[in-house]
């Protein structure tokens, strides 16, 4: 791997590190030894074939999976092997592949979801002081309206229509707000534009764009088959293949990397 | 569509249509419950049925809901007048004032249900179980103790969590239909164990003391001036006042951000403990508070009944409280109360089918199963304050 380009933003400081990490499972060697840095306020593109380990490095990030072997550290601190719950309140925030919102529930509930560590949990809070639970509540009504009147205006409206009568693309908006409420260090956004039209894609990569202008601090990770995104929003790319990296740099260099090329062509014989 | 929303939020709909539903329906439940004649009853079912469709048709049903989901507040403080007409009507008719607290706290215990059932999904198929501690609870303290009624119905409820905490721990560690078999198992498990306890009574079952508040004894007989009043009227206060309770519990719950976290690890349990949700704790919550409130029906009911016996907790008794559950459509407290006054009582009434009720609960839920699943009356979109913009 000696010539993998690491041409990074050396000012920022490392975000999250991944050292070593592998996960297996059974036979099969989902993440393979992978050494990965994110550094902060960066947009990384996470990219690779079917199958080479970007979204089990997402699941093990944000501790849905434990990792078979090495580290990970987020802001100097080490979180191998941490709860979903703690990645989470640590900062850590993420969209899934196959968009994982509650249908049944409103907007509003399900931006209010991924703000749970703001919300005052309480029994005694939530039963019996009602009126300081509508003062809060206004206030997180306030917080979701000037996040969804980013994204699409309309959709304010709709606040309180159940989320499953929005359109894909709503919906993927609606999951980016809820990954957002919460002010995250990071997030992580596991490909965005599946199931969306290229021209919803392109209207989609301009709200991300236009939310990281307006959010200092923000880093994100992003996982995507549309080359084209890929190459207009990301610094910086890292290649997987079979859970390894094989190639870092910025989009024109890896995409220009022989053996990026062989990982999705295959081998010339 | 958009144009809908908007004047969802901002018209206001009028109060009087659902106010019209509630007094129409009041009428027609005194009509059903003061009828004996059997061929008039089944007609008055039948009418029922056409009127409920025929307002579907014709749109009534909508304009009620509408009217129904701003005005909810009043609406509940006029349900509950109508409540006190019904038992006012029939002041001095012990079978029928017996039937309407049996619905009261039947609601109370279903809307214990909903809470693990409906919000949380923890599926629970003991739930007469749990209402049977709670009405053993009651035997046992009122027969060898001196504490307070009023307390006993609170221990029950106490009891009934506590014992239900046994089971947290395989609930927990199993999801979906493994957690209630966990369940299933216990309700089974609990009947033998009264049978085969002589404590207890075993299969015969015990006497439960009456109520008794500061010397009011619950067991007799009032009158006011030259009108007799039957003693149950007494039970149907402390019930009413149980239900009022636990409705203003639920409904808070729901509307709260417990209410959002227990519908979100129902959903989607992955992603809600990407969020920071923590799974075991609100699951412990809702399986606890939920018991808390089937236990306290039980205890009161025990006391209403004056006695109990193994042979009225069954698994059978659990799936009627989940057929309710189903009838009036998960999650929605008023769903609960309506089908627990159709499950309850129309049975009752037709003695024709009392044998075959079992048959007619099971052919009712695979109905509302094919052709209504969401229930009679099926959840609503939270609104954390209705009636106010949001």
């Amino acid at each position: 791997m000696t010539e993998t380009v690491t041409t990074t933003t050396a000012t920022n400081p490392a975000i999250l590190e991944a050292r070593g990490l592998t996960r297996r499972f059974g036979g099969v060697v989902a993440l393979d030894n992978l050494d990965l840095t994110v550094n902060a306020s960066e947009i990384l593109g996470l990219i690779g074939p079917n199958g080479s380990g970007k979204t089990t490095f997402f699941n093990v990030i944000t501790g849905i999976y434990q990792p078979s072997s090495g580290t990970v550290t987020f802001e100097n601190a080490d979180v191998t092997g941490a709860s979903p719950q703690k990645m989470y309140h640590v900062g850590v925030s993420r969209t899934f592949q196959r968009s994982r919102l509650s249908l049944p529930l409103s907007l509003f509930d399900n931006i209010m979801i991924g703000n749970h560590k703001r919300l005052n949990q309480g029994l005694w809070f939530n039963l019996m002081r009602r009126s300081a639970f509508k003062d809060e509540f206004e206030k997180n009504f306030q917080a979701a309206r000037a996040l969804l009147e980013i994204f699409s205006p309309p959709l304010v409206k709709r606040m309180f229509d159940p989320v499953g009568a929005l359109p894909m693309i709503d919906r993927r908006r609606i999951e980016i707000c809820r990954a957002l409420i919460s002010e995250p260090r990071l997030l992580l956004l596991d490909e965005p534009s599946a199931g969306m039209t290229h021209d919803e894609t392109a209207e989609l990569m301009n709200d991300i764009l236009l939310v990281r202008d307006q959010t200092r601090n923000l880093t994100i990770v992003i996982v995507e088959h549309e080359m084209g995104m890929i190459e207009r929003i990301t610094s910086r790319c890292v290649v997987l293949n079979f859970g390894r990296k094989i190639a870092d740099g910025p989009y024109r260099s890896v995409a220009a990397d022989p053996l990026v090329q062989e990982a999705y062509l295959g081998t010339s014989v | 569509m958009k144009e809908m929303n908007l004047s969802r939020v901002s018209s206001h709909a009028p109060l009087w249509p659902s106010l019209a539903a509630l007094v129409l329906s009041t009428v027609y439940l005194i009509a059903l419950l003061a009828v004996e004649e059997q061929t008039l009853i089944i007609g008055l079912l039948a009418a029922a049925g056409v009127a409920v469709i025929a307002a579907n048709y014709v749109g009534v049903s909508d304009a009620v809901s509408r009217s129904f989901a701003e005005h909810e507040s009043i609406f509940s403080l006029c349900a509950v007048v109508a409540a006190f007409a019904v038992a006012a009507y029939f002041h001095d008719n012990h079978f029928v004032l017996l039937l309407v607290v049996t619905v009261i706290l039947y609601i109370v215990a279903t809307l214990g249900l909903n809470v693990q059932f409906g919000y949380s999904g923890v599926l629970n198929f003991a739930g007469a179980s749990f209402f049977g501690i709670g009405a053993y609870t009651s035997a046992v303290l009122n027969a060898h103790t001196a504490v307070p009624t009023l307390l006993v119905v609170l221990i029950g409820g106490v009891c009934a969590a506590l014992i239900g905490s046994l089971l947290l721990l395989p609930v927990l560690r199993t999801r979906g239909h493994y957690a209630a078999l966990v369940t299933i198992a216990f309700a089974l498990l609990f009947k033998t164990f009264l049978e085969v306890n002589d404590v207890l009574g075993g299969p015969q079952g015990l006497q439960v003391g009456g109520m008794n508040i500061l010397g009011w004894s619950f067991n007799d007989n009032l009158s006011i001036g030259d009108i007799d009043l039957s003693f149950y009227l007494n039970y149907f206060l402390v019930s009413m006042l149980l239900l009022i309770g636990a409705f203003v519990l639920v409904r808070r719950l729901e509307r709260s951000w417990i209410g959002l976290n227990l519908d979100a690890l129902r959903l989607d349990e992955t992603a809600a403990g990407c969020f920071g949700l923590n799974i075991a704790r609100w699951k412990i919550v809702s399986f606890t508070l939920g018991n808390l409130l089937i236990g306290m029906a039980g205890a009161l009911f025990g006391m209403v009944g004056s006695f109990i016996a193994p042979n009225n907790y069954t698994f059978a008794d659990s799936l009627i409280l989940v057929s309710i559950l189903l009838l009036g459509g998960i999650g929605n407290v008023w769903g609960v109360i309506v089908a627990t006054i159709i499950v309850v009582i129309v049975p009752e009434k037709l003695q024709t089918i009392q044998e075959y009720r079992f048959l007619i609960y099971a052919i009712l839920v695979i109905a509302v199963l094919l052709f209504r699943p969401d229930g009679l009356l099926p959840r609503p979109v939270r609104r954390y304050f209705p009636g106010a913009r949001s």
